[in-house]
Parts: structure tokens; sequence; C-alpha cells
């Protein structure tokens, strides 16, 4: 079996955007979602600026009930149940208590670590010998398939359930493993997505590995700065994205709005070998992939219109460049168009995938390239490769056919989506 | 205390919990949490621990077993309170 897979609902809660429409406005005018967060000054960060979707109590009460809020302490719980629960609905498909188990639609859904806060506050109590007091809370906020447990419960899902976790990679497997499950008729619909966790304790382990940028605490918009010459280290992110995969018959036969068809990709690690390591990326792999995952979708490189990169403005983000014109054989101004969504929204680590595969998504469906902020000073190194109208600076509308999504993660893992405008 | 005021404060320790908002309303010494009140299992743990709160008492891992019904709830409390 070989069914043909596409994208029919999309949600998203990301630092500059919760929800669709107010995340395809904020990508279209560049507008970032990176703000000075006094509680890391205060903790002496050196990176004191940060990506938050904003999500007041009125906003939780829509995904959560007042029980359900009691003790609730997991924000990348309540990021991944925004983005999908709002992809669910944007589907159209039905949600709710009283909904019968689906067993054609289950959930993929990543996360990097689940409930951080939830687990500090545990860890006080057991600590203190409270451990009787914790109450019934904990497990189900801290569990590494909280998320897709959450999801599963609210939507009726009865086919797989289950969480993937690669890092930053994590967003992109989730569709890459929801789209094996449809397309060999093991599901008819998977909710594809993944989810990070905000705050201290998951930006505290990267401030401390020195890879997030100190120098723009007194100007956050400007500090997420992919390919740009003066990029100094990534801005930690979080959030969510979701996607709702589903089978071109079952989309087909429900009527359902189609955003694009997934054309397939490729996963792979450079085992940590040669110039990859734990932390950094094997350019063999990386190369691997590309090429694999453009063969996987039955398309040339020659016939990708643009790249939604990882680049996450460290100083790797050359060498992604060059893999990818390596990859792709294509140089100067023979390169696809090229986008950075971490500009906007800072590095939302294993969010990051979903969000960046979402907005991806938006540019095949509505016809345009978001605009790259933060990088006026282009970096040399990528200027020698590509030619800088392949970056485009401000909104282009442009009628996108194929578009290439990448991301790499800690351990030296890869993967890459090939998205193909629905006709 | 009496009977009717140790209902009454149970009853507004279960609230948030009840699925049942009709054995909320009929609330009574055999209303039985689970079955009557409709409430998640895994929180009885929390019913147990806002009791304990609200009557400053420590409920005993084998009370808790038994703490499945306002009956129960109320022996151990008055219990509770009057071996302190």
């Amino acid at each position: 079996m070989n069914k043909r897979v596409v994208v029919t609902g999309l949600g998203v809660a990301a630092p500059n955007g919760v929800g669709i429409p107010a995340f395809t406005e904020a990508i279209k005018t560049g507008t970032s979602g990176i703000r000075h967060i006094a509680e890391l000054a205060a903790l002496q960060f050196s990176c004191q600026i940060a990506g938050k979707p904003e999500v007041p109590e009125s906003v939780q009460l829509q995904y959560l009930d007042p029980l359900e809020l009691r003790n609730f302490n997991s924000n990348g719980i309540l990021y991944g149940l925004i983005a999908g629960m709002d992809a669910w609905k944007d589907a159209q498909l039905p949600a709710g208590a009283d909904v019968p188990p689906d067993w054609d639609s289950g959930t993929i859904f990543g996360a990097g670590s689940a409930g951080v806060d939830k687990l500090r506050e545990a860890i006080y109590k057991v600590d203190d010998m409270q451990v009787r007091r914790l109450g019934s809370t904990v497990v189900p906020q801290t569990m590494a398939s909280g998320i897709s447990a959450w999801l599963g419960g609210k939507l009726a899902l009865a086919n797989q359930v289950t969480t993937n976790s690669s890092a930053c990679a994590t967003g992109a497997e989730s569709v890459l493993m929801a789209y094996d499950r449809i397309r060999y008729g093991h599901a008819e619909r998977i909710l594809a997505g993944s989810t990070s966790d905000a705050g201290p304790y998951i930006w505290g382990g990267f401030d401390g590995l020195k890879v997030c940028t100190f120098k723009h605490n007194d100007n956050p918009a400007a500090g997420s700065r992919p390919m740009s010459a003066s990029a100094s280290g990534f801005v930690p992110g979080s959030g969510a994205g979701a996607l709702v995969l589903e089978s071109l018959d079952s989309a087909l036969e429900r009527g359902a709005t189609i955003y694009a068809e997934v054309l397939g990709g490729h996963m792979n690690s450079g085992a940590q070998r040669g110039d990859g390591s734990m932390t950094a990326p094997n350019s063999t792999a990386v190369q691997r992939c590309i090429r694999e995952a453009i063969k996987a979708a039955g398309v040339t490189p020659g016939e990708i219109d643009a790249i939604n990169g990882h680049l996450t403005a460290t100083g790797k983000d050359a060498l992604e460049i060059e893999n990818w014109s390596i990859a792709l054989g294509r140089k100067g101004k023979e390169f696809p168009y090229i986008n950075a969504l971490k500009c906007m929204i800072g590095h939302c680590l294993s969010g990051s995938g979903s969000i960046e595969l979402v907005a991806a998504v938006l540019q095949l469906h509505e016809g345009f390239l978001f605009p790259n902020i933060n990088c006026e000073d282009l970096h040399p190194d990528i200027a020698a490769i590509i030619d800088p109208e392949k970056i485009p600076q401000q909104l282009l509308y442009k009628d996108l056919n194929l578009i290439a999504k990448a991301s790499f993660g800690f351990g030296d893992v890869n993967a890459c989506v090939i998205l193909k405008k629905y006709k | 205390m009496d009977k009717e005021t140790l209902i009454a404060q149970l009853k507004e320790i279960v609230k948030p919990y009840a699925k049942n908002e009709e054995g909320l309303l009929n609330i009574n010494e055999n209303t039985d949490f689970v079955n009557d009140l409709k409430i998640n299992s895994a929180n009885l743990v929390d019913v147990i621990l806002d009791v304990e709160e609200q009557f400053n008492i420590v409920i005993d891992n084998e009370s808790m077993e038994r703490m499945l019904d306002v009956r129960s709830a109320m022996e151990i409390i008055e219990a509770k309170l009057a071996a302190k």
C-alpha cells in the first residue's frame, strides 16, 4: 500500500503568535516574538531574552477545564494542546468527551522533555519527605508521553498515540513517522506535531553550554540572527506546532481543505563520527539526509523552490548553507529561496520543527515567503555560496510548488521533509 | 461538628472534582464518590489531600483506602479530629 498523504489541519502556539491567523500575520510582517525575560535576568543567565507563547488564563480555559487547570504547571503540554486541538478543529474533525473512539485517528506528538516546572515542584516535595502530598497531577504532567496522552483524550484518538523525541529534529520526525503510518494504511489520520516547555530549567542547560547569545539582552527583537555576520548564538524559544496528516482518500471523501501534500522525506544520523558529535552535525549525514529525502519524494533537486532551513544563528549557519548547496548541486542564483523562522521566534528546541513546518505549509498554501529579519549583514561565507536575492528580507508573494524543510538535532540526528503544493 | 455542617464542608471539597452535578446537589451520607459523583478515581487522592488541609488532620494509608464515600469520610474525619 502506498497512499498519498496530505495536510488538512494546522495549529500553532508560537512566541510571535498563538493560533494560525495571528501567527500567519506575524510571520508575514516579520514580527519578532523574542522578549526580555526578567526571570532569566534575576537568575543571572547570560542570555536573558527568549521566545515564549503568550497564553493568558482566558485562553487556557478554552483547552483545559478548571479541574484540569488545578495544579497544572506544564507549559509544554499547554502549548501542545493549543496547537493540536486547533489543528484538529481546523481540519473540521470532531472532538470532546461525547465523541466515541476513532480507531483510524492517532497522534505522534513529540517533546524534548515534559513538565519540567511540574517535575521541579515534585522533586522539592519528595526531598522534603512530602511524597504523600504530591496528589494525582504529577505523572500525567511529567511523563514523556504526556502531550500525546492529553491530546488522545481530548480528541478521542484511538489509533497509535505516542510521543517521539529526537532533540531539535523532533517535529520533522513526527511528520515523517505520521506520513509512514498513513502511507502504509495503518491509520487514516495522524495528528503530527511537537512541543517544547518554556522556562529557565529548559533553557539553563543551553545557557550553560554557551550556545545562546548574550549580546542582545537590551534589544531582544534583534537578538535572533540566522545567517547574519553578527550571529552570536541562538535565542532559546518554546511552543508547539501541529499538522493533521490524512490520507488523500479520506481528505477528499470529507471534502477537507488540503493545505499541502507530504511527498515524503528522510531521517538519519551522522553517528557522531567524523565532524559529527553529540552537539555538532556530521556534514556527510546532513547532505545524505537531504538527497535521500528528495529521492524518496520522487522529485529532483532542481525542482525545489524554497528551503525552510534549520539555521539557528550559531556559527554553523554557513556550514548548513554549504551542505544544502552540495546536496542539491545548486549555488549562486540557481540556489532555491531560503528562509529561517528562528529569526522571529528563536530556537523552539523540540517544538521548532513543527512550528517551522506549519510556516512552510502556510507558505505553500498561500504562496509567499516570509521575510528573514536580522540578516541585513548577511554572513560573507553565505553570500559566497548563494545569491543574496535568494534570502528574501521582505515579504515575497510567490507561487511555490516544492519546499524542503530540514531540522537537525543534538545526537547528530537529521530529518528532511518534502512538501508540495496540492493541485 | 454536626453532620449537616460536615456534609456541607465535604460538598465544597469535592465540588471541583465531581462530574455529576445532580449527585453533588443531592449529596448525603450514602453518596459514593466515584459512582454517584463521577469523580475520576485518580482524583480521590486529591480529595483526601484537600480534606487533610481543610481539617488540619493527617489521614493514614489504611483510612485512605476506605475513604470512598461520604459516610466513611465523615467517620474518618471525626475520628481524626477526636484524636487530636
